[in-house]
C-alpha cells in the first residue's frame, strides 16, 4: 500500500531536476562587463554594432568572455575588473569621439557567469531588488490636473480663434476650474456657436446655461478626452524619462508605470542621487526658428564668422546650417505630434497641432516666408539640435502643420517622438525615494542568507535528532522546498528584496508544520497498534486534510498582503505565497516517494526509524474507546 | 526520543475561564497602551525622510544633533541603528523643505561637524503615499479577517470560523499594543509580520478544530469538554513541536538579521507565543461556550428502503 505508481516517482524526479536546473545560475556568481546600449531613438543597435565592439576590443588587445547582442544592447563579459574599466573606456571614446554629444550609452554591468546551456533555457539567477543591490528608486506623481488644465487652456484659445473665424459675437471666454465658459448677449449667437463648436470640437461637451441677458455655453471635456488625455500624459513622460536616463548610463534603468498616474524609476548601481533628479526633472524645449539663407553667410560661418544674430547647427544628416537667434514659436505652442502619411504624395509625414495662438503666429510666419527655409531646434541642457529644417512651400493656417519630404517612416516615427518627448506632458513630482548604498546591499544579502541558513541547520538537527529517519527525510523535502522555491523565483524573475528573503526563511519554519504532522500521526497510528505500513499510510492520508486546512488559511493571508501590499510588503507576499505552495508538494509528495522508497518495497517492516514512540503502560488508559 | 508522555486528556476546559480572563485581560491591557501611548508609526506611514549614514568609527550623535539643528532643522530623531557606527536620522515632512535636496543638504550640514559621514540610505515618503499605505493595510487585514471566517465557516461550521477569527485578531491586538508599550517602530514590513501570524495561528486553531471534528465523528459518548481536552491533548505535541521549529528560524532572523528585520521577527515572536496560547486556549473554549455538539458533524443517515422501524432489513 506504500507504493507510489512510475509515474508518480517520475514527477518528483522531474520536479526535482527543474529545481536543480533552475536554482543552478544562482550558483555562479556575477562576472564584469560592460554594456553599449543606445542614447538616441534614431540610432538602433544590431549586429553591425556587435562587429564593432569585438573589433575594437581584439586590436586594443583586450580579451573577453564572450559578446552578445539583446534587446538592452550589445554586452562584452570580461575577466577581470580591471580589464572592466579599460574596456569602458576604450568603448566610451570610439563609440563617442564627441563627449559633449554622446550617441552610446556606455555602462559598467554585471552579468551571470552561468554557463550557455543555462541561460538557453531561461535559467537566470534570481532577480535582486534594490535593497540588495544598491540603487535609487523613485516613485514620480504626474500631475493629471495639470494635464487637463494645459489642454483646457488650450482649448480655450481653440474656442477663442474658431468663434473669431465665423465671426460669432460672444461676450467672453474664461476657463473656471475644469470647464470653459463663454459668454452671449443673445440666444440666437449662443446656438449658431454652438452649431460652429460642436463641429470641430469634438473633445467637448457643450451645455447651455444661464438665462436672460446672462446666456453661457459651458464646455467641459468629455470622460473619453479626459481618458485619452490621462493615458497620453504618462505615456509620454515615460518616454522623456526614459531619454533623459539613457544619459545616465545606467545598465538596467526599470521605467514602469503604477496604477494610473504613477511611474516608478529604478536605478540600479545609481549612487548619485543629485545627477539623476537633475536629469529626471529636466526640461527641455522646442523651438521654432528661421534659416538664414543669405548667399555667403553659410560660408563665412563655417570659416568661423557667425553672422550677428545667427548660431551655426548641423543638421541630422550631417548638413550644416545656419539658424537666426530669433525665435518663431516655442513649444509650448505644440499640442501633439504623430508621424503619419501626406495625403497627396503619400510620403512619410510627421503632422503637428498646434495651439490657437501658435496657429496664428505659425500662419502669419508661413504667409511671408513661403519658399523659404524654417528649422524645429531641439534645446536641452542649452544644447541645441535641429531636429529637422523644411522648406515652406505655402501658407499653413488652422495650425495644422505638416513636416514632409525625404523621410523615411522610421525617422517620421522617431521625429515625431522626439518633438513629443523635448518636454513633459504634466508636471511630476518625487514622492517616494529610495537610495541604498551597495555596501549596504552587500550586507543585506548576507544577513538575509544568513538568518535562512542557521535557522534551516537548527530545525534539521531538531527533526533529525526527534524523527531520526523520518526527521531527516523531512530535512530532505525542506531543502527540497527551499529548491523549489529558488528555481521558481529564478524562473519568474520575481524581484527579490530582503523581506523576500525574511518570507523565505518564514516559509521554511511554517512549511515543517506539514512534516511536524505526518511524523506525529504516525506515531499517532503506531501508539495505537498499527502496522508501520499501516500506520504510514494512515498517518499521512490523515494529515493531509489538516495540512490543506491549515495552508490555505495561511495563504489568504498571503494573497491578501499580495493584494494590498506595495514595495516592500509586495516582496515578503510574493514570496510567502509561492512558498506555501511549494512546500505543499514537497512535504507531502516529496517526502512520500522517499518513505515509500525506503519502506514501501520491503516484504516485512518490523518497525519504523521514527525515534522512541513511547506508549502508556496501560494502553488504552489515554485512549478512549 | 519523545517529549510528550500523557496518559489521560488534560483537562483543559476546566480552566476554560482563568484563560479567557488571563486572556481578556492582556487584550484590555493592549487596547489601553494602544490608545494611550499610540503606535510608532514608521516614515513609510506617516511621510518624512529617514536617512542612514555610516561611520568608520563610533558616532558622536551629539555632534551630529548639533550640525542637523545648525542647518536649521528641527523635530529630528537621531539614533544608533544596529551598532555604534551606524546613525539613523529621522526627518518630518515639512511643506516649506525642498524634499529633492534633503539628502544632500543633511550630508553637507554634516560635514561641517561631525565629518567622515558615508551615505548608506535615504528613503523619502511624501504624504498621500503614507495615508495610501496605511489605508491599504487596513484593507489588506480586513480580506484577512473575512477570507478566513468565509473558508472556516465553509470548511467547518460558523462557530468554529468565529472563535477562531475572535482568538487570533485578539492575538493581532496584543502585538500591537506590545509595539505601543515598548514604542518599537511599526514598519511596513511589521504589518507584513502580524498579517502572516494571523493566517499562521488561524492554522493553528485549524488543527485543533480538525480533531475536535474527528473525535465528535467517531468516538461516541463523549461530553463536550471531553472532545475539546482530547482534541488539545492529541495535538499538543505537534504544537509544540511545529511553533518550536518556527521559533527556531524567527530566532535566526531575530539574531542574524539586523536592525531592518528586528522588528519584523520581534512581532513574530510574539504572535506565535501568543497564537500557541489563543488559537488553542482561548479558540477552543469559545467553540464551547458557542455550543458546539455532535450533532453538528453527523451527517443524517439515509433511509434505506424496505427498513422496518428498527432499521433492520428483512
Amino acid at each position: 500500500m506504500n507504493r507510489y505508481p512510475l509515474w508518480k516517482y517520475l514527477i518528483v524526479a522531474l520536479a526535482l531536476l527543474f529545481g536543480l536546473v533552475y536554482t543552478l545560475p544562482n550558483f555562479f556568481g556575477e562576472s564584469p562587463a560592460v554594456q553599449v546600449s543606445s542614447a538616441k531613438v534614431t540610432l538602433k543597435i544590431d549586429e553591425k554594432t556587435r562587429e564593432r565592439v569585438a573589433r575594437v576590443l581584439q586590436t586594443a588587445g583586450i580579451e573577453s568572455n564572450g559578446i552578445f547582442l539583446d534587446s538592452n544592447g550589445v554586452k562584452v563579459r570580461l575577466q577581470t575588473t580591471d580589464s572592466q574599466l579599460q574596456a569602458k573606456d576604450l568603448l566610451e571614446k570610439q563609440f563617442n569621439p564627441d563627449a559633449g554629444d554622446p550617441q552610446y550609452v556606455v555602462a559598467l554591468n554585471l552579468l551571470s557567469s552561468s554557463p550557455r546551456w543555462l541561460t538557453s533555457l531561461h535559467a537566470l539567477p534570481m532577480y535582486l531588488g534594490l535593497d540588495l543591490r544598491g540603487g535609487v528608486h523613485f516613485l514620480l506623481q504626474v500631475d493629471m490636473k495639470g494635464a487637463l488644465t494645459k489642454r483646457l487652456d488650450s482649448i480655450s484659445g481653440d474656442l477663442r480663434s474658431l468663434l473669431r473665424d465665423k465671426t460669432v459675437r460672444h461676450a467672453g471666454i474664461t476657463r473656471e476650474g475644469d470647464r470653459v465658459v463663454i459668454r452671449f448677449r443673445d440666444n440666437e449667437t449662443r446656438n449658431k456657436a454652438r452649431m460652429v463648436l460642436e463641429d470641430s470640437q469634438s473633445d467637448v461637451l457643450l451645455v447651455d446655461q444661464g438665462e436672460g441677458d446672462d446666456l453661457r455655453l459651458v464646455a467641459t471635456l468629455k470622460p473619453e478626452a479626459i481618458k485619452r488625455i490621462q493615458e497620453f500624459a504618462i505615456k509620454q513622460n515615460m518616454t522623456t524619462l526614459n531619454n533623459r536616463i539613457n544619459e545616465l548610463g545606467v545598465a538596467e534603468p526599470v521605467i514602469a508605470q503604477q496604477g494610473a498616474d504613477r511611474i516608478v524609476v529604478q536605478l540600479p548601481g545609481v549612487q548619485d542621487t543629485a545627477k539623476a533628479k537633475d536629469i529626471l526633472g529636466r526640461t527641455a524645449t522646442l523651438e521654432i526658428r528661421m534659416v538664414e539663407e543669405t548667399a555667403g553667410a553659410l560660408e563665412a560661418a563655417q570659416a568661423g564668422q557667425v553672422p550677428f544674430g545667427t548660431e551655426l547647427y548641423v543638421e541630422r544628416g550631417g548638413m550644416p546650417l545656419l539658424v537666426k537667434k530669433q525665435v518663431v514659436l516655442t513649444g509650448d505652442r505644440l499640442t501633439d505630434a504623430q508621424p503619419g502619411f501626406d495625403n497627396q504624395t503619400n510620403e512619410p509625414a510627421v503632422h503637428l497641432t498646434l495651439d490657437s495662438a501658435g496657429a496664428r503666429i505659425f500662419k502669419d510666419v508661413t504667409r511671408d516666408n513661403v519658399g523659404k527655409r524654417m528649422a524645429i531646434v531641439l534645446i536641452e541642457k542649452g544644447k541645441g539640435e535641429v531636429v529637422t529644417a523644411p522648406v515652406i512651400r505655402a501658407e499653413i493656417g488652422g495650425g495644422r502643420v505638416q513636416i514632409s519630404g525625404r523621410m523615411s517612416t522610421m525617422e517620421a516615427n522617431d521625429t515625431a517622438l522626439l518633438l513629443r518627448a523635448g518636454s513633459l506632458a504634466a508636471p511630476m513630482e518625487i514622492i517616494e525615494e529610495r537610495t541604498i548604498g551597495p555596501s549596504l546591499g552587500a550586507d543585506n544579502i548576507q544577513k538575509g542568507f544568513q538568518s535562512t541558513m542557521w535557522g534551516f541547520a537548527a530545525i534539521a538537527v531538531f527533526m533529525i535528532a526527534y524523527y531520526q529517519l523520518f526527521g531527516l527525510v523531512s530535512v530532505i523535502a525542506l531543502a527540497s522546498n527551499l529548491l523549489f522555491l529558488v528555481a521558481l523565483l529564478s524562473l519568474l524573475q520575481a524581484t527579490l528584496t530582503l523581506p523576500g528573503i525574511a518570507a523565505i526563511a518564514l516559509t521554511l519554519g511554517m512549511a515543517i508544520d506539514a512534516n511536524v504532522l505526518i511524523n506525529e500521526r504516525i506515531r499517532e497510528e503506531l501508539r495505537n497498534g498499527s502496522s508501520p505500513q499501516a500506520a504510514i499510510h494512515t498517518g499521512y492520508e490523515r494529515a493531509f486534510g489538516t495540512i490543506l486546512d491549515s495552508n490555505i488559511t495561511t495563504l489568504i493571508a498571503g494573497i491578501a498582503l499580495l493584494i494590498f501590499g506595495s514595495g516592500p510588503v509586495r516582496g515578503f507576499a510574493v514570496v510567502h505565497c509561492l512558498g506555501i505552495l511549494t512546500s505543499l508538494f514537497s512535504a507531502v509528495v516529496v517526502s512520500r516517494a522517499m518513505i515509500n522508497l525506503i519502506y514501501g518495497r520491503r516484504r516485512k517492516v518490523e518497525s519504523l526509524a521514527i525515534g522512541q514512540v513511547w506508549k502508556p503502560a496501560n494502553v488504552g488508559a489515554a485512549e478512549i474507546k | 526520543m519523545e517529549f510528550f508522555r500523557i496518559k489521560k486528556d488534560i483537562p483543559f476546559m476546566r480552566h476554560a475561564v482563568v484563560f479567557n480572563v488571563i486572556s481578556l485581560l492582556t487584550f484590555l491591557l493592549a487596547v489601553f497602551f494602544l490608545f494611550s501611548r499610540g503606535l510608532h508609526l514608521s516614515v513609510e506611514f506617516t511621510g518624512g525622510t529617514l536617512i542612514e549614514i555610516n561611520y568608520a568609527q563610533a558616532a558622536n550623535l551629539e555632534k551630529v544633533r548639533e550640525s542637523l539643528g545648525k542647518a536649521g532643522y528641527s523635530d529630528f530623531s537621531v539614533q544608533n541603528f544596529g551598532s555604534s557606527q551606524d546613525v539613523l536620522i529621522r526627518l518630518p515632512l515639512k511643506a516649506e523643505q525642498n524634499t529633492a535636496r534633503i539628502g544632500e543638504s543633511v550630508m553637507q550640514a554634516l560635514a561641517a561637524e561631525a565629518p567622515g559621514a558615508t551615505l548608506r540610505r535615504v528613503e523619502f515618503v511624501g504624504p498621500q503615499v503614507g495615508r495610501e499605505l496605511a489605508e491599504n493595510g487596513a484593507l489588506a487585514l480586513l480580506l484577512v479577517v473575512v477570507g478566513i471566517v468565509v473558508y472556516l465557516a465553509f470548511r467547518f461550521e460558523w462557530r468554529f470560523s468565529a472563535s477562531a477569527i475572535i482568538a487570533n485578531l485578539h492575538d493581532v491586538i496584543i502585538i500591537l499594543g506590545f509595539f505601543a508599550f515598548f514604542q518599537w517602530e511599526f514598519s511596513l514590513s511589521v504589518l507584513a509580520a502580524v498579517l502572516a501570524v494571523l493566517g499562521y495561528s488561524v492554522n493553528e486553531s485549524v488543527v485543533v478544530f480538525d480533531r475536535v471534528r474527528e473525535t465528535f465523528r467517531k468516538v461516541r459518548g463523549l461530553t463536550t469538554p471531553q472532545v475539546l481536552d482530547h482534541a488539545i491533548t492529541s495535538t499538543i505535541s505537534r504544537t509544540i513541536i511545529t511553533h518550536g521549529s518556527t521559533q527556531m528560524m524567527v530566532l535566526s532572523m531575530l539574531v542574524f538579521g539586523g536592525e531592518t528585520l528586528y522588528y519584523f521577527s520581534l512581532a513574530l515572536t510574539i504572535g506565535i507565543c501568543f497564537g500557541i496560547y489563543s488559537s488553542v486556549l482561548v479558540a477552543s473554549p469559545l467553540v464551547m461556550w458557542l455550543g458546539v455538539s455532535r450533532e453538528q458533524f453527523i451527517r443524517p443517515k439515509k433511509q434505506i428502503e424496505g427498513a422496518n422501524e428498527d432499521g433492520a432489513v428483512v
